[in-house]
């Protein structure tokens, strides 16, 4: 659980770390969320030799190789900016494991002094930037799903659904079982696959009972997951990533 | 614990965890009971925690009682022990589940005891001690409505607290009426009125009563026992000799220290604020007292726990009060039910817990078994950080952690496989330099089409991922404006 975080004013500059499955899953929503974040008159810095946060290896339990990964991304800050990502997973990863992850090793403060200035995307929107949102599309019936690690891990569950709160053409609905999880989970998605079928068979079946054309989520894990049980499962309802979906209600529109 | 075999717990049958797993995913019955139970069991609590201020005060309150009397636990076991004797209780230790059921035979053979009555015990159920005691000619009755459904049906209780759980009113009326002769009904107060009916005539007639023990109070000498039915005080007041069987970690300091663990054991279980019943024991039958039983002896059980608590990060999970409200709000559990996890501890605790008990090489699959989705650390009552845990043997699994070689796991390692290091190892040498991972990604937009689109399990109920034409790297170097910058 985090405790209350102390937002700092707008910074001129934050690094942005796009994460693995945005970079080539999902590039529209790392370069919306680029976008988004320029808008707010912040200038971004995007470190060319990032890579992943290592949290596959972590959660799989090869803590020797998310180190050495982990270790490898310490050093693409060097400004004392904060770094923003598009996914409440991998922002988890480095602002509350990372100091697990090294505790007693030589980049501890490295790792403490970098997780302290983690942000996920939507919450440095929200609280950091501020951000007034006019929305310019057409009316819309979407849903949401907040992945468990923006949920619980950094306590953003309310993030997601004020920011879609501020578009006037947006209805927001909320499915059965809001906050129970889509069944991702990495690995566990391939290691226990007839467990995780079943969760995101009944996510997908609660968000279509919603009517909902669209689903929004901030990270990209549980949307893979979500959107392709829908699809597999013939549902109408497309994913979309909160970033590109904020971009284009109000800038494409 | 050489006896607690996964396959005799089981209700299949069958020891692996995927195939009864598939054998639970698929019955349709399993489902809706589990699903229909947790939510009603959430919504419970839910409700018993108007305030999330309060809540949140009273985990920190409680986790910090349970950590206090964790720090001191050889400390506080010697005092348990010398107050519960000054008191008359005489008190057993065991080294394994195996030296609590021979401790127990051995008392209940001393007076000629031919019959059994027991309150519900997790840990009884840990050491296998019915079975043991009916090898050898004793039989055990189980007088909490739910153990007995469980003992009518030869199962094993699929959830901490509510062992029947994973039967429906029309199950349990099919079950009484064929192994008791009652009338098949749907009314749950005839079926529970009866079921009363036939285990009060019981306790008359029982020579020993076997209960469990919520919280073992140090300072005092008090073991206090929690319940709703009213058998836990029959089971450890009508027959002559009581004997409560407990794991080493259950003790507390003191007194004042059980009150908020009450408060939040109850509404973190059932939504209760107070239970029908809470007993404390902390004596046999004194002169001129009218009842209660001339003999009260305790069993402390180790199995294991000695062990978990020589680590700094397992220790948390003895902090453990038993509540089961990691399970209610488990979607993996919600989904497969408690038998189909194999062990005496199912849900999310089972997965901490039961590594320990059983050795990690046999409760191989249960870490993995987790999204991580932390809906069981947000509920835990004494903040254990189960997906912290959960990750740590993970790594003792895999023995994928240079940090832990000294590690005192039990089975540590025995997942690790050379094919799957391998695979780790290529993986951190690619992520580890951008430009290995660049010309990597790079690659592997060029030649998507490559890619296929049945994926192993994935695509077994999902469509494969698509890769995108560019990577956010190309898109943001193409842009030009600091994409470049290192």
């Amino acid at each position: 659980m985090s405790s209350i975080k102390l937002y700092p004013p707008k910074p001129e500059k934050v690094y942005f770390y796009g994460t693995c499955l945005v970079d080539m899953f999902y590039p529209d929503a790392g370069m919306a969320g680029i976008q988004l974040l320029e808008k707010q008159g912040i200038e971004v810095i995007f470190p060319q030799d990032q890579t992943c946060c290592g949290q596959p290896a972590y959660t799989s339990g090869y803590h020797d190789q998310a180190r050495e990964v982990a270790a490898a991304q310490l050093g693409l800050f060097p400004g004392d900016y904060p770094i923003v990502l598009p996914s409440g997973s991998c922002a988890g990863m480095m602002r509350e494991h990372y100091p697990e992850l090294f505790a007693g090793h030589p980049e501890e403060a490295k790792a403490k002094e970098v997780a302290g200035r983690i942000y996920e995307l939507t919450e440095f929107l929200m609280h950091v930037c501020h951000i007034k949102l006019e929305d310019k599309g057409e009316p819309i019936k979407v849903a949401m799903h907040t992945s468990c690690s923006a949920r619980r891990e950094m306590g953003l569950g309310e993030v997601g659904p004020a920011l879609l709160g501020q578009l006037d053409n947006v209805e927001l609905v909320e499915q059965a079982r809001v906050k129970e999880c889509c069944g991702f989970g990495g690995a566990f998605s391939v290691r226990h696959p007839e467990i995780s079928e079943a969760m995101v068979t009944d996510k997908v079946e609660a968000i279509d009972a919603t009517g909902a054309n669209t689903l929004i989520s901030s990270d990209c894990g549980c949307m893979m997951n979500i959107t392709g049980a829908a699809e597999h499962m013939k549902k109408e309802f497309k994913g979309e990533h909160i970033a590109s979906f904020l971009w284009r209600r109000c800038h494409e529109s | 614990m050489s006896h607690n075999q996964p396959e005799k717990t089981a209700q299949s049958g069958v020891k692996e965890f995927h195939p009864r797993v598939h054998e639970a995913i698929n019955n349709p019955q399993i489902r809706a009971n589990f699903r229909k139970a947790m939510d009603g069991l959430m919504d419970k609590r839910q409700a018993a925690f108007p305030s999330d201020d309060e809540l949140q005060g009273l985990r920190d309150l409680v986790a910090a009682i349970r950590l206090r009397a964790l720090s001191k636990l050889p400390e506080l076991l010697e005092k348990l022990e010398e107050n519960l004797t000054a008191n008359g209780v005489k008190v057993h230790w065991a080294e394994n589940g195996d030296q609590a059921c021979q401790i127990i035979l051995d008392i209940c053979q001393q007076k000629n005891a031919k019959s059994v009555i027991k309150g519900k015990s997790m840990v009884s159920e840990e050491m296998e001690l019915n079975h043991y005691l009916e090898k050898h000619g004793i039989e055990a009755l189980e007088s909490d409505l739910g153990e007995y459904i469980v003992q009518l049906a030869e199962e094993t209780p699929s959830h901490i607290i509510m062992p029947a759980i994973h039967k429906n009113t029309d199950e349990i009326s099919d079950l009484m009426h064929d192994k008791t002769g009652t009338k098949k009904s749907r009314d749950v107060e005839y079926l529970t009125a009866e079921a009363r009916q036939q285990l009060r005539k019981r306790f008359e007639k029982a020579d020993v009563g076997v209960s469990g023990v919520n919280f073992a109070v140090a300072e005092t000498g008090t073991l206090c026992l929690v319940e709703n039915e009213g058998n836990g005080r029959l089971t450890t007041t009508v027959p002559p000799v009581h004997i409560a069987v407990t794991g080493i970690e259950k003790v507390v300091e003191n007194l004042e220290d059980v009150a908020p663990l009450l408060s939040l054991l109850t509404r973190s279980a059932t939504g209760q604020h107070i239970t029908t019943y809470f007993n404390m024991i902390s004596s046999p039958r004194k002169e001129g007292e009218l009842d209660g039983p001339e003999e009260v002896h305790l069993v402390l059980v180790d199995s294991g726990r000695s062990n978990i608590y020589q680590d700094d990060e397992l220790l948390d999970t003895l902090r453990c009060i038993r509540c089961g409200a990691c399970m209610n709000h488990c979607p993996v559990y919600t989904r497969i039910g408690g038998h189909a996890y194999g062990y005496t501890y199912p849900g999310p605790i089972g997965k901490i817990l039961m590594p320990h008990l059983a050795g990690l090489d046999d409760a191989k699959d249960l870490p993995s078994a987790s999204s991580l989705c932390g809906a069981c650390g947000e509920v835990c009552p004494v903040r254990i950080p189960i997906p912290k845990l959960l990750v740590r043997l993970r790594e003792e699994s895999v023995a994928g952690d240079s940090d832990h070689n000294n590690s005192s796991v039990k089975g540590r390692g025995s997942k690790r496989s050379t094919s799957e290091s391998l695979i780790w190892k290529g993986w951190a040498k690619m992520h580890k330099s951008g430009g290995l991972y660049r010309t990597g990604t790079g690659a592997a937009t060029v030649f998507r089409f490559l890619m296929p689109n049945k994926i192993g399990a994935w695509t077994k109920c999902r469509t494969a991922p698509k890769l995108a034409p560019s990577t956010l790297h190309q898109q943001v170097k193409a842009r030009g404006k600091n994409g470049g910058e290192k």
